[in-house]
């Protein structure tokens, strides 16, 4: 870079500042076309097989996710004519809710008997109010026996209920029909407590669970997040001292931000839920590169220098390694072009771009700022007595570095080793703090009735009317019942229990015909006569296609991580194949394509990352003119993630999907100070100085400024800690933890590395 | 209410009931500058009740066409006896020819407006005759978008009618008339029916569900003319706006007056069909 260019900031900042601004506006502009996408699709190519298998089985069936409503009577009673009744209302006005298209509840439960040659057809509790004891007794007693109730919408106690209310939701994003749909149901649970105040009342359901992501994350954009912004300025102006310059960066924050998004929108792209980070990770880089050019200037000015003076010095200081960091990041955040997963490709290609705004703005608009706005600094005589804090921090470093470095290799590989003891595992109910409604409703639930999870397994026989033939009804029923062995597995609901209660009932419920039609005609005569005595909403399409060719069977899972889950369908996949190896299986569910996100994502986002790390050293061969100091950084690079990964290791050890982006929020920071630490210490190096002066010149020249970046973005992702959304809480703990460890590495481990491993190389 | 079905099966009445109905209805359009929308609504009902009165039996085939979202068809075929019965809900007897595997497998069905319709089945692989008690009337018929309720007869009892505006359908000038059902287990809030001028015949028909959104359209479509005043749809069309799966009802031949009577609908003769 030219610093004559660069110049132009410090000599005509004015026109600098119109040209930029003007700029700015237009790239900023660009975020009109902006719009937010939380639609499962962006995370899938078009072609992926869970994504296909999601969308055959919402062709051919009826679409089952919803919001569940758990009952609890205080009395533990559900067979009671008040918690009855209560279920009977509470189910009518439920099919009031936006987009329902299913309401199943206890009480319209088709109840199917027989009386000689009637068959009866009605709803489970008719009339609540007046039930008699005897009417509640066999209430439960149907109840309690009913595979497709128990476990389902009645516990095994008889003391909670579960009203289920599926809904039909368009394609593309979901936020706005999830809010609605949420609101009215909490509306009308309010009433119905208000109406029942023995009785509490618990929310879960996919819908419920997209709405809390939703609340949450849009809680913590509107509190945390701001808060967050605001501690790294107040931090940083208490550090630097100096509100001009801190007001400067905040604008540099700002703009970087601004502009990135803008092209992004002037590109066409989209926001989701991975590219909602880019802002974040652009600051980082916008923090560090402001305070490196501050931090020099400062140190020039107190040196006695005048401002133009400082602030030209540090320019010419600070441009190749501001440069440099911002290259070799923009090129690693490229790297994630090659992720499976079409929305991180996205993020990595608008966080290169933004990490190249930060450093072009550092350049050009900071310094007209700082220009512009009143500086002062006095100046200090020069006192060699007089060292700082980090100066005699690096001496002590440069003293004891033959001590250090065994601590080093200690250290290094003991970090290798807890970092694996993390688990590569997404549990989406655990992204909420345990005192948030929703995971106590989801906990609640899972205690007394079933997981909230669901999976579904589609068998498409391949033939009109293929589920009626006898040999395919047995191959469902022995699914049914090794689905119902599977530990995981709370409830199963199959249509073979239908035939067999219809074969029961149409014997005049003879106990002995529960059991499966022995021919194709019999098992579709009785299933079209069932068809024609349902009610409204209550159709056979959540188990049958319209060709009866496929059924589906429906599973609630006990609430687990990503791993277990795409297991368990291995598991029934294998299971299928061996013992009917002439039908076909799919299995799909929203909590399934979670599943299958989180392991491709937190593969992809891991990998590529580190894959970055590893081409930002490669580049810093080049960059830094020097094979060794290149291969070296690959200490500083990915030592912090490895240490950083470790302490996570003995902390907690699960790693989910919002912790995989953190290595990728930190990388920039990372390469920083490497950068940073190694250029000084190569100009020192070309310029005759030996490892330790160079070391101690490193410290000197760059220390401070580290330092401050390192505290201002460390303080700054601890705030997010605060936050009861897990997801983020997490990963502002981490991000702090790998933050502040890419420091201790650059100035500990570092040093004595140089100093031991570039002795001889003075005289090149 | 509904269409396909009741355009197959209609009320009695001819002569004298006819031709007070056509009187009053007479009376009634002179007064329309004095009526409320509910009065006009019921009387244009009653005139399209009227107009249909005195078919006395039929007997159709007919085909559903069955399609999902992804497009798929499957078709189902029938044949269909109706008898219109005075002052009540016709009778009805559909025989099912196809899925073969429920080949002979009859329906039989008398409609009541208030009170829950008598149904049996008979269900030739166990050759016996089942009757169902159940107060549903909303399930799907057949696995189609039409519900067991659309297919039944059209009586004035079933419905609380207004009258919403004039519009043009297709060419042709209509009443638009909402109808209300009485029956709490109807799974409809309401119906918006387009009804033309000329021969009071629903031309379309908007079903709302319960929470009044819009759930489903029907089409009645290449109507043609028996015995010189019964208007019968050849095809209808039934499309459902929430899932965008869709059926069609196919007439491929429809007779009147074959000389049923109220032997051929009852329990004893669903055994002997063919």
């Amino acid at each position: 870079m030219n610093t004559t260019w660069l110049s132009l900031s410090v000599n005509r900042p004015k026109i600098v500042l119109c040209i930029g601004f003007l700029l700015i506006f237009v790239a900023a502009f660009g975020a009109k076309n902006l719009y937010f996408r939380g639609d499962y699709k962006v995370f899938f190519e078009e072609d992926n097989p869970q994504r296909l298998a999601f969308e055959s089985m919402q062709a051919h069936f009826s679409k089952n996710d919803g919001v569940s409503i758990i009952i609890a009577p205080h009395s533990g009673k559900v067979f009671s004519v008040q918690t009855l009744s209560l279920i009977q209302e509470l189910t009518e006005a439920a099919e009031q809710t936006p987009y329902s298209s299913r309401i199943d509840s206890l009480s319209n439960f088709q109840h199917t008997w027989a009386e000689e040659d009637d068959m009866i057809v009605e709803d489970l509790v008719e009339d609540a109010s007046t039930l008699l004891p005897g009417d509640l007794d066999k209430i439960q007693k149907i109840a309690l026996q009913e595979p497709n109730l128990l476990h389902r919408l009645i516990s095994p106690k008889g003391d909670v209920a579960v009203i289920n209310i599926s809904v039909n939701l368009p394609d593309g994003d979901q936020t706005p029909e999830v809010i609605k749909i949420t609101d009215s149901v909490m509306a009308m649970t309010d009433k119905f407590k208000a109406n029942y105040p023995e009785h509490d009342f618990y929310h879960t359901g996919v819908v419920l669970m997209n709405y809390s992501f939703f609340s949450f994350a849009s809680n913590d954009f509107e509190s945390i997040v701001p808060l967050m912004f605001l501690t790294i300025i107040l931090i940083m102006w208490i550090l630097l001292k100096t509100l001009s310059g801190t007001l400067a960066t905040l604008l540099i924050i700002i703009t970087s931000i601004a502009a990135t998004m803008g092209v992004g929108g002037w590109f066409g792209m989209f926001l989701s839920t991975a590219t909602v980070n880019v802002p974040t990770m652009v600051m980082t880089l916008a923090v560090a590169d402001c305070i490196h050019i501050i931090s020099s200037m400062l140190f020039g000015m107190r040196a006695g220098k005048n401002k133009k003076e400082a602030l030209l010095y540090s320019l010419d200081l600070n441009k190749m390694p501001i440069f440099i960091t911002s290259a070799t990041t923009s090129i690693g955040f490229l790297t994630l072009n090659f992720a499976e997963v079409p929305i991180l490709a996205d993020l990595g290609n608008l966080t290169a771009v933004g990490v190249l705004f930060a450093c072009l703005f550092s350049l050009t608009i900071l310094p007209a700022l700082i220009m512009l706005l009143p500086i002062k600094v006095k100046a200090q005589a020069p006192n060699s007595r007089d060292l700082g804090h980090i100066e005699r921090f690096g001496e002590w470093v440069i003293r004891h570095h033959k001590r250090i470095l065994p601590f080093t290799l200690i250290i290094t590989v003991l970090a290798v080793v807890f970092s694996f003891k993390n688990n590569l595992d997404d549990v989406p109910t655990d992204y909420f703090h345990e005192s948030t409604q929703f995971r106590q409703a989801t906990e609640f639930q899972e205690q007394h009735v079933s997981g909230m999870t669901s999976m579904d397994f589609a068998i498409y026989t391949g033939e009109d009317s293929g589920v009626n033939q006898p040999h395919n009804l047995k191959v469902i029923e022995d699914f049914s019942i090794w689905l119902r062995q599977q530990p995981e597995i709370d409830h199963v609901s199959t249509v073979t229990d239908t035939y067999k209660r219809l074969n029961k009932n149409m014997h005049a419920d003879d106990l002995s015909y529960y059991k499966l039609p022995n021919d194709r005609e019999t098992a579709a005569q009785f299933m079209l006569l069932y068809e024609m005595s349902l009610p409204y909403g209550l159709d056979l399409n959540n188990h049958l296609d319209m060709k009866k060719s496929a059924t589906r069977i429906m599973t609630m899972v006990k609430n687990m991580g990503s791993k277990e889950l795409v297991e368990l369908e291995l598991r029934a996949q294998t299971w299928f194949s061996q013992n009917a190896p002439n039908l076909q299986l799919s299995a799909a569910s929203p909590g399934l394509m979670f599943a299958h996100i989180s392991e491709i994502n937190m593969a992809s986002m891991l990998k590529g990352t580190v894959v970055a790390l590893l081409l930002i050293s490669g580049l810093l061969i080049f960059a830094l003119k020097s094979f060794k100091l290149g291969a070296i950084s690959l200490l500083p690079n990915l030592l912090p993630a490895c240490i950083g990964f470790g302490i996570w290791g003995i902390y907690s050890g699960q790693v989910n999907l919002g912790l995989s982006i953190v290595l990728s929020m930190t990388l920039g920071i990372i390469v920083d100070d490497t950068v940073h630490f190694l250029s000084k210490y190569r100009h020192a190096r070309i310029n005759g100085c030996d490892a330790q002066e160079s070391v101690r010149y490193a410290f000197a020249s760059v220390g401070r400024a580290l330092w401050i970046t390192t505290l201002v973005l460390a303080t700054g992702f601890s705030i997010l800690m605060l936050s009861p959304f897990a997801l983020n809480s997490e990963m502002g703990m981490l991000t702090g933890i790998i933050i502040l460890v890419a420091l201790a590495v650059d100035f500990l481990f570092l040093p004595p590395f140089l100093m031991v491993f570039d002795k001889k190389t003075k005289q090149e | 209410m509904k269409l396909a079905h009741s355009m197959i099966h209609k009320l009695p009445k001819l002569g004298f009931k006819l031709f007070i109905t056509t009187i009053m209805f007479v009376i009634t359009l002179g007064l329309a500058h004095g009526q409320t929308a509910q009065e006009k609504g019921l009387a244009i009902a009653k005139e399209r009740k009227a107009r249909d009165l005195g078919w006395g039996d039929s007997v159709a085939e007919m085909s559903m066409i069955l399609r999902n979202a992804n497009g798929d068809e499957a078709e189902r075929k029938m044949r269909m006896k109706s008898l219109e019965i005075k002052d009540d809900g016709d009778k009805g007897l559909t025989i099912f020819d196809q899925p073969l595997d429920v080949k002979g497998t009859a329906f039989l069905n008398f409609s009541h407006a208030l009170k829950p319709d008598d149904q049996w089945m008979y269900l030739p692989k166990l050759s016996k005759v089942k009757r169902i008690r159940s107060k549903n009337k909303s399930g799907p018929f057949m696995g189609s978008e039409f519900s067991y309720e659309d297919m039944s007869s059209f009586e004035l009892e079933k419905f609380k009618f207004k009258y919403l505006k004039d519009d043009k359908f297709e060419g042709q000038n209509c009443f638009v008339i909402e109808q209300v059902p009485t029956d709490k287990n109807s799974g409809y809030s309401k119906q918006l029916v387009w009804v033309d001028k000329k021969h009071y015949r629903a031309l379309k028909v908007e079903f709302y569900d319960r929470k009044n959104s819009f759930l489903k359209e029907l089409l009645n479509l290449e109507f043609e003319l028996y015995l010189d005043k019964y208007w019968r749809p050849m095809r209808v069309e039934m499309f459902n706006e929430q899932t965008s799966k869709s059926t069609d009802l196919v007439t491929h031949s429809i007779e009147f007056k074959t000389g049923l009577n109220d032997n051929d609908f009852n329990q004893g003769s669903l055994k002997n069909l063919r």
